[in-house]
């Protein structure tokens, strides 16, 4: 249902970019206008986000660790497990962040022949590194459409990723990782009954909007094609503030830039933000140092104390008087003038 | 402890990658640079028509090569049914039935109206950064 309902949305938003471009004539709105608003919303969302996690103090080092401390000189220290320096952290934090290193640990639960048994399970990790990979390779590739002159790495990952060089133009590699990949982590959700359990709507729709993102895309490459001198003009004019529209752009195209345009405008209120989050996921990315340096939390509050003493100053007399044994015993001065 | 400082440099270096296409295109100054493909003058059309070649060129031109090379058929009836009397209308092809018909070569029948691979074909392919490997195996008009 969760799962209908997004795909549903997502379809939605193709048929409007037909009725708005393909029988109407919006493409200013399609072309310009939304490409914009979806920029700024992702810069202002993405940026006061993050801003918002920076407020948050740190007060103490609480990272997951499954390694040996540092620790006496003869004990060997787990380096990446449980680091201690900051460069050990940043080792710790690239495995991570480029490698996947906490899902490829993933295991699995099973009865076998009557016995709990655990087992590694990768295939969320593959289809995530999949996913992640070519995704990234289709946004530099994408730089070709975006910048003028066209940097020269651009041309060295087409000529990798299209090296089998099936078609014309060639087929590449990643658009088909891409889809993939995603499809994998989509039919994940769909069948394992567990995974289906704890989906919700916002799992299932940014994998919708990335997969209508991918195959429009790869269905303008190969099957639906226009005039892509047409789309770079548009896309140099929107980077340079003087934008123009271009005429005899097929719909299939602003249909691909208002799915790219959503993804935008949702990705700081979405799951999606763990591209930022990644970074400060602090029982990751803090030296476990507890035990060597003094971390003081600097929310403390100055908390007004009354100390025992104090409090024995205050009433010592009436203590005495009532037969209480006091620690500092009244001035015989003060007790003869009493008497 | 705080590490704002951290955070806040590593979001200005994302800022500046994410936005890198705006400031590497500005400071080149060329957004305003559009290919202008040298067109042949004098002759009345393409095999196709123009919008159809803008897109297709490249499917055209593999289906030639498939149809030449592995099926022996070297005649091309354009989908666009030009009209003609005599092979003089017909744009470098040759008049039957009262329709054009084109010799499917690149190097016979392309490169004899769009004579400069450097002011015709690389003009659009740099732009967009595409590198065909049409000249992996054909040569390149001479250049005047």
């Amino acid at each position: 249902m969760k799962a209908a309902v997004s795909l549903i949305v997502v379809l939605a938003l193709v048929v409007l970019a037909y009725l708005g471009t393909g029988l109407g004539q919006a493409g200013f709105i399609f072309g310009i206008v939304l490409p914009y608003l979806a920029l700024a919303v992702f810069l202002v969302g993405f940026v006061s986000r993050v801003l918002g996690w920076a407020r948050s103090p740190v007060p103490f080092r609480i990272p997951t660790t499954c390694g040996q401390q540092k620790s006496l000189r003869w004990i060997k220290h787990d380096r990446l497990e449980n680091p201690f320096t900051a460069w050990q952290v940043i080792g710790r934090m690239l495995l991570e962040v480029l490698f996947f290193r906490s899902l490829f640990r993933n295991t699995r639960m099973e009865m076998h022949q009557g016995k709990m048994t655990h087992g590694p399970s990768k295939w969320l990790w593959l289809g995530a590194i999949v996913f992640h990979y070519s995704m990234l390779v289709v946004l530099l590739r994408h730089l070709r459409l975006f910048t003028e002159p066209v940097p020269f790495f651009v041309g060295w990952i087409e000529a990798a990723d299209g090296f089998l060089q099936i078609g014309v133009p060639v087929l590449y590699l990643t658009s088909l990782g891409l889809l993939a990949g995603l499809g994998y982590l989509l039919l994940r959700r769909l069948f394992i009954a567990q995974v289906r359990y704890i989906s919700l709507l916002n799992d299932y729709f940014p994998l919708w909007l990335l997969l209508g993102i991918g195959s429009t895309g790869f269905l303008l490459r190969h099957f639906v094609k226009t005039d892509l001198v047409s789309i770079k003009s548009l896309t140099l004019g929107l980077i340079s503030f003087s934008p123009q529209l271009p005429e005899g752009v097929h719909w299939l195209f602003y249909a691909h830039l208002l799915l790219v345009c959503t993804l935008f405008a949702y990705f700081p209120f979405s799951k999606l933000m763990h591209l930022g989050g990644v970074f400060l996921s602090p029982t990751r990315n803090l030296a476990s140092n507890n035990r060597a340096v003094r971390h003081v939390n600097p929310w403390d509050y100055p908390v007004k104390v009354h100390t025992y003493e104090e409090y024995e100053d205050d009433f010592r007399d009436k203590m005495v008087a009532a037969g209480i044994p006091v620690e500092k015993q009244p001035q015989p001065a003060a007790a003869a003038e009493k008497e | 402890m705080h590490d704002s400082g951290k955070i806040i440099g590593g979001l200005v270096i994302f800022v500046a990658g994410l936005t890198f296409p705006f400031w590497f295109t500005l400071a080149a100054g060329q957004a305003d640079y559009r290919p202008d493909p040298e067109r042949p003058t004098g002759q009345k059309h393409c095999v196709e028509d123009t919008a159809y070649m803008k897109a297709w060129h490249m499917d055209l031109l593999d289906h030639w090569r498939d149809e030449v090379v592995r099926n022996g058929q070297r005649v091309y009836l354009p989908d666009k049914r030009w009209p003609c009397s005599r092979d003089e209308d017909c744009t470098g092809g040759f008049c039957q039935q009262g329709i054009c018909r084109y010799d499917m070569s690149l190097t016979n029948n392309c490169l004899e109206c769009h004579r400069s691979r450097a002011r015709f074909c690389d003009r659009c392919h740099d732009y967009l950064e595409v590198k065909p490997y049409c000249w992996d195996c054909h040569l390149a008009p001479e250049e005047e």
